[in-house]
């Protein structure tokens, strides 16, 4: 057998997996999908004494739209995401960025808030997370509090989630009139990890650029948003890819050099930018 | 640690089968050394190869990536529910009508794949063919062939009265 031997939890309520969690520290670990665990265990690269399995958590498998919020239960997969209209609606970047996680096969296990908890720094979802500003609702013993996308994402594969608390619930802010938007990526196959990818939102009024939201995925140990690169997309799209391209400093590796990486940064801010302008305005292409 | 074990029943192509597995196991070894299901191929035991898909309640999954005891309470179906020697399922046939296999350590996993992806696009372009192969590896390289073949089988399935 692959995993090395560990005991096994499947509670049927919140309350039960945040206990078994509480008792077992950082010796415990939650399997949702499993899609990023698995592997892991199958490598015996992770080796935690006990597994709590969320999918018997019935209470964490909505999704719906409240106060302006897109509320993801930890139990929603991502393929039922990528399927949902009201997603496809209201928080339409979320929606093209799924299906660039994996294949389907992935996908139908795969969690939304298991990606964001895992926190691969290539990974999609947390790009989307901090360029939409979401919101993270964690469950504990002690109780419930909510970690903003910008500071949960503290390092490659590390979150501010504490050892005794459950991701329960991602929270989207839905598209206000006048946003665009736009997920483009770059991987060496369909359904790799992305060697760089943007999401991105821009507002437009008057057929002028008003505000600008961007991430990077790949670019460095986390997603990457800068102030600086949104600001300058405001005014012009190319000096924001040139902005992005001196101010990222990914790493580099086998797939692609960190030059490699920040060339695709900057060109695909442009690419971002200009598709996000032109679904902003109907499909008017940006001047 | 000692291991700790769990008996589950698995609803496995239409039969339950009752079974004591420590919980470590995944389904993919578990299909093939309890239930001598040895249909279900494993190359890479990491998500990444395809080999080991199979479907859960319709959905195509890797059983590298799950444990047994997750399977309880849902329907898994294997390649061994596709067809008989005798009576092959249109993929297969179509498999072995346009040599859509090599060496075949692959082929189950593709079966399975493309048997849930022709059932939600029973037209399929040739791009989203190869779309819905990325998630398959066969390294005998013989995607033309698989291609080919998906297409027929495509075609074949749509006939009226099938």
């Amino acid at each position: 057998m692959k995993p090395p031997v560990f005991e096994y939890c499947d509670p049927t309520t919140v309350e039960e997996a945040v206990d078994c969690l509480a008792e077992r520290g950082e010796a415990a670990k939650v399997l949702a999908g499993g899609q990023s665990l698995l592997p892991l265990l199958n490598l015996r690269l992770a080796r935690p004494d006990c597994l709590v399995d969320i999918n018997r958590l019935d209470e964490l498998d909505y999704l719906h739209e409240e106060a302006g919020w897109l509320r993801v239960g930890a139990r929603v997969r991502q393929r039922r995401v990528e399927e949902s209209e009201e997603v496809a609606r209201r928080v339409p970047l979320l929606a093209e960025a799924v299906r660039y996680v994996g294949h389907p096969q992935i996908r139908n296990r795969g969690t939304v808030c298991g990606s964001l908890a895992h926190a691969d720094p290539a990974a999609e979802l947390p790009g989307v997370a901090v360029a939409l500003g979401a919101r993270l609702l964690v469950r504990s013993r002690l109780g419930t509090r909510e970690i903003p996308a910008e500071q949960f994402f503290t390092g490659q594969l590390t979150t501010a989630l504490r050892p005794d608390e459950l991701l329960v619930e991602a929270q989207f802010p839905v598209f206000p009139a006048g946003w665009g938007w736009a997920f483009v990526e770059v991987t060496n196959r369909h359904g790799d990890y992305a060697l760089c990818g943007v999401a991105a939102g821009v507002y437009v009024e008057d057929r002028r650029v008003r505000d600008v939201r961007l991430a990077y995925v790949g670019a460095g140990p986390t997603p990457v948003r800068l102030r600086e690169v949104e600001l300058a997309a405001v005014e012009d799209f190319r000096a924001a890819g040139e902005e992005a391209r001196a101010r990222l400093s990914p790493d580099g590796d086998l797939h692609a050099s960190a030059e490699f990486r920040r060339h695709l940064a900057a060109v695909l801010t442009g690419r971002a930018l200009r598709r996000a302008f032109e679904r902003a305005t109907g499909g008017e292409p940006h001047a | 640690m000692r291991e700790p074990t769990r008996t589950v029943q698995l609803l496995v192509n239409g039969r339950t089968h009752t079974v004591t597995v420590p919980v470590r196991k995944t389904l993919a070894d578990t299909l093939r050394e309890d239930l001598g299901l040895t249909g279900t191929h494993l190359g890479c035991e990491q998500g990444v190869c395809g080999a080991c898909t199979v479907l859960l309640d319709g959905q195509p999954v890797r059983s590298c990536l799950l444990l047994a005891v997750q399977a309880a309470g849902h329907e898994v179906t294997t390649v061994e529910a596709l067809g008989t020697p005798d009576r092959l399922h249109p993929l297969q046939q179509a498999f072995w009508e346009h040599h859509g296999l090599q060496c075949g350590f692959c082929t189950p996993g593709i079966l399975i794949s493309l048997v849930a992806f022709l059932r939600e696009r029973p037209s399929p372009t040739r791009e989203e063919i190869r779309e819905a192969l990325a998630g398959n590896l066969c390294r005998c390289t013989g995607y033309q062939n698989i291609v080919r073949a998906a297409e027929a089988a495509a075609a074949w399935m749509r006939e009226p009265g099938r």
